[in-house]
């Protein structure tokens, strides 16, 4: 269903969508030709997940639709009427952090936070189906999402760990971690 | 600094511990507010149209079309905003958009405001520009190169297309070569890389009815955009312009100069009257660039037979790109830190940088440091073998002094690199391991050593280059002020960490507000690792002072001497008799009805660089940090691709303020330089070589999780006095010996040379070809440019009588 925006462009027409982001329901009406990045961003104000090329290269802007980690930006939201959509904005329990989110703030996984909501959501995907990933499996599983600042590894790290917690496991970091090796 | 106020040692509750970052939880939610995640009422949103032309005169520009469709809300073109901005006062050649001609692919021409992103873009779309194409400047070779007037790319510079002519000499080097027992000469390329930080650039601009201006941006210097929108939209007060940074997904460099689309978006709100926004796509962001330079070098020195120098002359050729950045600077530096790791007793330096119709170039993580340090520490590699040292071991034997003068008058203070290499040794089993282990597996070590802020402002100036305020209340609060930008490195935790260990408090309950030119006393920014040292610096002196006021205070009402007092875990109390004390926020409301009022205030500026000759700016720092670093390769003879697994990096840190951090920047510039060693360039193609080869992500190469290695890190601790708590740089120096480690890993490996980063499989193969038959096993370059340098100037180094002043300059030498 469309209707005009009063511009002269057609593709500026709008289409009604009702998604189920974050537990909750939304109904928008949104330029039809907009993905689901820009919905999520510019309709629904939830400004935590980003953006860094805007055409399926980086994993910046990866969103769960149904648990399974997708770039949002390349994703039509009309796809996902019906799907259940997590954003970073889902993960924490009210004040309480996903054991994710704790962990990549404790040991400094996120660094400039751009490219985080992207590599949590994925991890928090991974780790769902994989409760025990090995180092591999991790690299395998992030390989799609691009960070700059950390050099991946203490994204490992803090993926192992709230892993480990997740089997419910006493679980810290090792020393190396946290001030190098010896 | 860890005493307390009666002299006694103290343990340290804040400083060295690995503690959460202050806006920690904000970047793991998405709550942390990015420049494109800003939206005002009635917000525009705004499109560059950018050139197609490499180089060319602008004919006509026909903006009706575009006019004429609803939704449009305002066109700028450069002929409104004449005046010129640029990062350096020397190179005022930028204009917010192009008035008579365009210099680049990407050089913006027209910028639209209209009611969404997409009337926006098409608009631009609508837009007509005609261009008569100008002779085009690829390359060193064209850019030094003579040209008619009406083909230089801009009308200032040393002459043609050369922006500019370093020549310094300290001391006779060709005398230094005929005392040697060897003299070795190699030339060397590196290619030009961007920094690809995950963010584009994003900038909003709000122009309010009481007329004054405010820009929200993702910049890692508000203080220089501050100068440029004032210079730009004058007559408009620089007092009622205020520029606030948000915090920047991503920097290293690419985010420090003003740019075209801030100022554009702030033309735009003040026409319209309306916020205006604008996010650059990702395109876009590889034209604005400012990357590494693309640098050819060569590199001779003469060498004793137990690898001391005697003297080294190196000569350095940058395309700089279209415009002119940060680039005089960017010369300088490729000629500055060769001295400040192993003694050179006689130098010479010789730099040309060229305008070419690219992208400009600018600072990148180590600015135009990395290019240096690649050449000298394959080129050590190199007569370590042809004088059979092992390579460690020679570098070990003359390491440069600590608190020592360097020929360049650079003033070393503490040095910690010849731990940092015995770490590096010991880890990767050097000894047991170098040159033997099996064909295709190498080690490769090098080394490399970075500043902790520049010595000297972008703008002459005696003012501090750090400022903080702090205002503590009654309820026991304290806010820090400070012109410091957060590019996720950690800057607003270390203003928390050293506001709290000196006052006793929790870093988590301070109120950090930064970055914003109308609440926070000047920063210069967040570039050349500055940051830690001068910030904290300003930070430590405004919280002891604020200190000081206190413990007046609380020692006057407990009648105890001030000297007993001591302040942790949000309590001061007498060290004798814990017992007897007071809350912080008591202390505060005593020191408050004391003396008014709390606020304090600290301010840092760097000592005076002991070189008084011109280009004597570039270089001098208040310290040095230190990096050592092994590489393991495998090499495939097959296909040439090189793998590393692991890097063992060991950096002298000077002190921890935070170990996680540190850890982190270590790993971070690891894998930056990685990508430098191994995938990343910016290059050009076509017929003309000035449209760029991929402005993608996908297409331009950088390691993703499969490719980044293994890394073993260690830090040395060495404790600078210049640095507060001891603190030194670790935010740019790791990366720089990745690149030549990763090369001369390779050497280990397969017996063969690339002088070129990136050392790709085409490369490698290459070498191994030529090794194959017989010939010289080497990819480099194999040619210099013939320049006509402009006479030296002769500086005699401090051991020759010299005094850091020049010699009168004499005649004209001719190199090739």
């Amino acid at each position: 269903m469309t209707e005009s925006s009063g511009s002269t462009d057609p593709r500026m027409d709008r289409a009604l969508l009702a998604l189920h982001v974050n537990g909750e329901r939304y109904e928008v009406a949104a330029p039809a030709h907009h993905t689901l990045l820009e919905v999520l961003r510019e309709e629904l104000g939830l400004t935590g997940t980003k953006h860094g090329c805007e055409l399926g290269e980086c994993g910046t802007c990866a969103v769960l639709v149904d648990g399974e980690p997708v770039l949002s930006c390349l994703l039509m939201p009309q796809d996902c009427e019906g799907l259940e959509i997590v954003t970073v904005e889902g993960m924490a329990d009210g004040p309480e952090l996903d054991p994710l989110q704790r962990a990549f703030a404790d040991n400094g996984a996120a660094q400039c936070g751009y490219c985080t909501p992207g590599f949590l959501l994925t991890a928090r995907a991974l780790i769902d189906k994989n409760p025990r990933p090995t180092r591999e499996e991790i690299k395998e599983a992030l390989s799609g999402n691009l960070c700059r600042c950390t050099g991946y590894l203490k994204i490992y790290e803090a993926i192992e760990l709230a892993a480990a917690e997740g089997r419910g496991e006493d679980a810290e970091f090792q020393r190396e971690t946290l001030y190098g090796y010896e | 600094m860890a005493t307390s106020e009666n002299g006694a040692p103290r343990e340290l509750k804040v400083i060295g511990h690995p503690l959460r970052k202050v806006d920690a939880r904000a970047k793991v939610t998405g709550q942390t507010r990015f420049a494109d995640d800003l939206t005002l009422p009635r917000m525009l949103h705004a499109k560059l149209l950018r050139s197609t032309e490499a180089h060319a005169r602008i004919v006509r520009i026909d903006t009706s079309a575009a006019e004429a469709m609803p939704g449009v809300r305002a066109i700028l073109t450069g002929d409104v905003l004449p005046e010129p901005f640029g990062i350096l006062p020397v190179s005022q050649d930028e204009h917010t958009l192009c008035i008579d001609k365009v210099r680049f692919v990407g050089d913006p021409v027209v910028a639209v405001a209209a009611i969404d992103e997409d009337t926006a873009e098409e608009a631009v779309r609508r837009i007509v520009v005609e261009y008569e194409p100008l002779k085009h400047v690829a390359s060193i070779d064209d850019g030094l190169a003579p040209c008619s007037d009406a083909d230089r790319i801009h009308d200032y510079g040393t002459h043609d297309n050369v922006h500019k002519y370093v020549n310094l000499e300290f001391g006779d080097v060709e005398q230094s070569f005929e005392e040697a027992d060897l003299v070795q000469e190699d030339s060397f390329y590196f290619e030009g890389n961007t920094h690809l930080p995950m963010e584009q650039h994003a900038a909003l601009a709000a122009f309010d009815p009481d007329g004054k201006l405010t820009l929200w941006s993702s910049t890692q210097t508000p203080h220089y955009v501050h100068r440029a929108l004032a210079k730009v939209l004058a007559p408009l007060p620089a007092s009622h312009i205020r520029v606030i940074a948000c915090p920047n997904g991503g920097g290293f460099g690419g985010k420090s100069d003003p740019f075209n689309h801030e100022i554009a978006v702030a033309k735009l709100s003040m026409i319209t009257g309306r916020p205006v926004k604008i996010c650059l796509t990702r395109e876009e962001v590889f034209y604005c660039h400012r990357g590494r330079h693309p640098v050819l070098m060569w590199v001779k020195t003469g060498f004793k037979k137990d690898g001391s120098m005697t003297g080294m002359h190196f000569r350095s050729y940058l395309d700089g790109g279209a415009y002119g950045s940060y680039g005089v600077a960017s010369t300088f530096y490729t000629g500055a830190l060769q001295t400040v790791t192993y003694p050179v007793p006689r130098y010479k330096f010789q730099g040309a940088r060229v305008f070419t119709n690219k992208p400009p170039c600018g600072p990148k993580r180590g600015h135009g440091t990395p290019q240096p340090r690649f050449a000298l520490e394959v080129h050590l590699d190199k007569v370590a073998h042809r004088l059979g040292l092992d390579p460690a071991q020679m570098r070990l034997d003359h390491l440069v002094p600590p608190n020592s003068l360097t020929a360049n008058y650079l003033r070393v203070g503490s040095m910690g690199l010849g731990a940092c290499i015995e770490k590096v040794v010991e880890g990767s089993a050097w000894k047991e391991r170098y040159g033997k282990l099996p064909e295709g597996h190498g080690l490769g070590l090098a080394c490399g050593s970075y500043l902790s802020g520049a010595g000297l402002p972008i703008y002459w100036n005696r003012m501090p280059h750090s400022g903080v305020q702090l205002k503590l209340d009654r309820s026991g609060g304290v806010a820090c002020f400070c012109g410091s930008t957060d590019i996720g490195q950690g800057s607003d935790s270390v203003l928390a960490y050293v506001v709290a260990e000196v006052l006793g408090i929790d870093p988590f309950a301070i109120r950090v507000v930064t970055a914003d030119t109308d609440l926070t006393p000047v920063d210069l920014g967040s570039y050349s690792s500055r940051v830690t040292l001068m910030t904290g610096n300003a930070a430590l002196q405004a919280a002891e002072r604020a200190r000081e006021l206190l413990a007046q205070a609380v020692a006057k009402k407990l009648e105890v001497p001030a000297v007993r007092l001591t302040f942790a875990e949000g309590r001061v109390f007498d060290v004798e008799d814990a017992e007897r004390g007071m809350t912080f926020a008591e202390a505060v409301q005593a020191a408050e009805a004391k003396f008014g009022t709390i606020g304090t205030v600290g301010s840092y500026a760097p000592p005076a660089s002991a070189g008084k000759f011109k280009g004597a700016g570039v270089g001098p720092s208040p310290a040095y940090s230190y990096t050592a670093i092994v590489a393991e390769t495998f090499v495939d003879p097959e296909t040439g691709i090189v793998e590393v697994p692991r890097i063992w990096c060991a950096h002298d840190a000077g002190k921890c303020i935070n170990p996680a951090l540190v850890i982190g920047q270590i790993e971070g510039g690891v894998y930056m330089g990685l990508g430098e060693a191994l995938m990343e360039e910016m290059t050009y193609r076509g017929n003309r070589n000035v449209v760029h080869h991929h402005p993608s992500m996908l297409e331009y190469k950088s390691p993703t999780t499969h490719e980044m290695c293994d890394v073993i890190s260690y830090v040395i601790e060495d404790p600078d006095p210049n640095g507060p708590f001891g603190a030194k740089e670790v935010g740019q120096g790791p990366l720089l010996p990745v690149m030549p480690a990763v090369a001369n890993a390779v050497f280990d490996a397969v017996g063969v040379r690339v002088d070129e980063v990136p050392v790709t499989p085409e490369k490698v193969l290459r070498a191994l070809q030529a090794k194959a038959r017989g010939r010289d096993p080497r990819t480099g370059p194999t040619r210099l440019p013939e320049v006509a340098w402009r006479p030296p100037m002769r500086v005699p180094p401090p051991w020759e009588g010299g005094t850091g002043e020049a010699l009168p300059r004499e005649g004209v030498e001719v190199t090739k």
